[in-house]
């Protein structure tokens, strides 16, 4: 079963690469939904000869939530601000795709250096969980807007999940149970958070958001 | 039993409280709830000797986790009683904002959110399993969110959203943190604190690490130790006052004890000292973090946050040096629970009184109309910045203390210059609002309601409980705060 669950992995980092590259806003949510379902796949793919249905009912919700139910919200979240624009990464497109790669490789070396009292079903999906998380970070660092800060929110909740897959050989529910609860009501409420920040300032731009600062509070009294 | 009602009782009257149409009857709830929690803390401390603490596996106090339940009902307590006064004056305005819509009325959501609020940090200082511990953090963050948002500025959502989304990606770090502590722990799932702490000896040390430092950046965003503090802020400026209080007092400890736990496993396995390391390095970080971004201060609630991240920071510290400072830690956390909540409380009422934040538009507190609000602002940057007779004295005192004893010379230095210019750049605004020429009055005629005894009484309260600790320490609390040092590897 190894190479199946190494070819899920490159092509979740390609995923992750493609994530940073898109100019769009609307392909990015639909490249990370693809992303989350792919991920989910893996623990069914795991059990396959001989799967329970409780062993299928919860990646099938994950699916169903990380591939159809945040990408329709986020999508409408959108609409609803009217945003068609780009994504206006920090740094421009090839640095963003150069990050990517380097934090693969650091990851990959990380991962590497770190044994595991267990050894991991594969270290090819440790090391790209790592980089799922961490890309997740940079994209929030490096996006200016709202709804792609998001996006990396998501992206870092799908790679602990792919983290948990990797090490942790006996599905703990709870461990489970708290990621969805995590995801759930992160996305909800940030979704309802976009909304009202599109609604009241026209823009959903982050960099704008910035009345509440030090430096400027404190420049005006000078 | 106790800890079923303190979790329960709030939660089903916070959910109540959402669908109460009148606001007096949900005011009434709030505060009667609050009383509750209160009544059965005090009823859970005077049984405490006898059940020795630990109930179950899942939910109990040890001596750490009592003392935090203690501030924190007494918080909530004090924060009911004013939330109600601070509802009936501000009901005008939050009435006139309610038109824009929404499920609920402002002060619905208020009161809902508050009680739940208090249920979920109840459960997080209650688990003893970690991965329960993290669901209560995550659900603190989000029950407190619409808290922030109460006046639904575009300020307050700015405040919001920075504050959902730095903390949830903390929590997001901590998660991933409790993975490799299961690996660590030989990918056994079961995360029971009395096991982990049993199970120490034969952890994957380098995997444990690894875990601890995920964890504690996870949380330090959460607790508001620098510089991970961006959100706190701003959070604390733009919520309402009574919000900012239970935040400071009672929040940011929630977010401490989930780090006094990790580190409590740590320290069995053998990595007390990398672990006391990074709690000097991020502590004295925040403190010189808070000391320069107060000497620039323009906004009295800003301030006010920034010296709680300098006392997160000196409790960090304490942790790290050991011995006799992790006495002194718990201390001064006890001693800034309650005096921050004094603080926040005097500053809402400025606040209601004169319409503005800003530290240049306020002059001559102590003049004869404002002259009550002026006493407590001045009494309680006195007693925050650790002017002696206080609990915040002692526990600056035993930290500092134990920095000279055990030889770190530098360290103190750092500290006590630290701590110079924090209480200059304070004593230099604090001075600014309240003495001065009587220019300016306060705006509209809201001043009666917010110089009255109700409003001014409670922050009294708690900066003289705060002052009767440091002159007495009662025996009780004495013998719980030396056992909770004690199991967090102090003296």
């Amino acid at each position: 079963m190894g190479h199946w669950f190494d070819f899920i992995g490159v092509t979740i980092l390609l995923v992750n690469l493609m994530a940073l590259s898109s100019s769009r806003v609307r392909s990015c949510v639909r490249i990370v939904a693809a992303q989350g379902a792919l991920i989910g796949c893996i623990p069914l793919i795991q059990h396959l000869p001989h799967i329970t249905p409780a062993q299928t009912l919860f990646p099938l919700v994950n699916i169903i939530l990380k591939g159809v139910v945040f990408p329709w919200l986020l999508l409408r979240a959108l609409r609803a601000a009217n945003i068609r624009k780009e994504v206006e990464p920090i740094g421009g497109y090839p640095l963003s795709l150069l990050m990517g790669v380097a934090i693969f490789v650091i990851s990959y070396w990380l991962i590497n250096r770190m044994s595991a009292p267990g050894h991991p079903a594969s270290v090819l999906n440790a090391a790209v969980s790592f980089s799922v998380f961490l890309t997740g970070a940079y994209m929030i660092v490096s996006r200016m807007k709202a709804i792609t800060q998001v996006i990396g929110y998501l992206m870092i909740e799908n790679g602990i999940y792919l983290f948990g897959l990797a090490y942790l050989k006996e599905q703990s529910f709870l461990v489970e149970m708290s990621i969805l609860l995590d995801v759930f009501v992160a996305v909800f409420v940030m979704g309802i958070a976009i909304f009202h920040i599109s609604r009241e300032f026209d823009h959903i731009d982050t960099e704008k958001l910035s009345e509440l600062n030090d430096t400027m509070t404190a420049g005006q009294g000078l | 039993m106790i800890t079923i009602l303190l979790i329960t009782v709030p939660l089903f009257s916070g959910i109540a409280s959402f669908f109460i149409r009148e606001d007096r009857p949900r005011r009434v709830l709030m505060a009667a709830c609050s009383i509750f929690h209160f009544i059965m803390v005090m009823a859970l401390l005077s049984f405490y000797g006898r059940e020795h603490g630990v109930f179950s596996q899942w939910f109990g106090f040890d001596n750490i986790g009592i003392i935090f339940l203690l501030i924190t009902s007494i918080l909530f307590f004090g924060a009911s009683l004013y939330g109600v006064r601070y509802l009936s004056d501000e009901a005008k305005y939050a009435r006139a904002r309610a038109k824009s819509g929404g499920l609920f009325s402002p002060e619905a959501v208020f009161g809902g959110c508050f009680l739940i609020f208090l249920s979920t940090v109840t459960l997080t200082i209650a688990s003893r399993h970690l991965a329960i511990f993290w669901a209560g953090v995550e659900a603190t963050t989000l029950t407190s969110a619409p808290l922030i948002y109460f006046h639904r500025t575009k300020r307050s959502l700015e405040a919001t959203w920075k504050y959902l989304l730095i903390c949830s990606v903390g929590i997001a770090i901590a998660l991933l943190g409790i993975f490799l502590l299961t690996v660590a722990n030989n990918n056994q799932t079961q995360l029971f604190l009395a096991r982990l702490i049993e199970n120490a000896g034969c952890m994957n040390r380098q995997w444990l690490q690894a875990a601890f430092l995920l964890l504690f950046v996870g949380y330090a965003t959460k607790m508001g130790l620098a510089p991970f503090h961006t959100w706190l802020p701003d959070a604390h400026s733009e919520a309402p006052s009574v919000i900012s209080a239970l935040l400071s007092g009672a929040l940011l400890n929630c977010a401490f004890l989930g780090i006094l736990r990790v580190y409590q496993v740590c320290s069995v396995a053998g990595l007390g000292h990398y672990c006391r390391e990074v709690f000097i390095a991020f502590g004295l970080l925040s403190v010189i973090f808070a000391a320069v971004f107060i000497l620039r201060q323009r906004d009295y609630k800003r301030l006010l946050a920034y010296s709680s991240v300098e006392h997160m920071g000196i409790m960090a510290l304490g942790i790290g040096l050991g011995g006799i400072a992790v006495f002194g830690a718990l201390i001064n956390m006890i001693g800034h629970s309650l005096v921050k909540a004094g603080l926040f409380f005097s500053a809402g009422n400025i606040l209601s009184c004169f319409k503005t934040k800003k530290i240049d538009d306020i002059r001559a507190l102590m003049s004869s109309a404002t002259r009550r609000l002026g006493i407590l602002w001045m009494f309680g940057f006195l007693l925050i910045t650790g002017t002696p007779p206080s609990a915040v004295f002692f526990g600056k005192f035993i930290i500092l203390r134990q920095a000279f004893l055990s030889g770190h010379y530098l360290i103190s230095i750092v500290f006590l210059t630290a701590l110079a210019i924090i209480f200059a750049g304070m004593a230099r605004i604090v001075i600014s609002m309240t003495q001065g020429e009587d220019d300016c009055r306060p705006r509209e005629n809201n001043s009666y309601n917010a110089t009255g005894f109700t409003r001014t009484c409670l922050p009294a309260a708690f900066f003289v409980t705060a002052l009767a600790l440091g002159l007495y320490f009662p025996g009780w609390l004495t013998d719980i705060l030396r056992a909770a040092s004690r199991s967090l590897g102090g003296a």
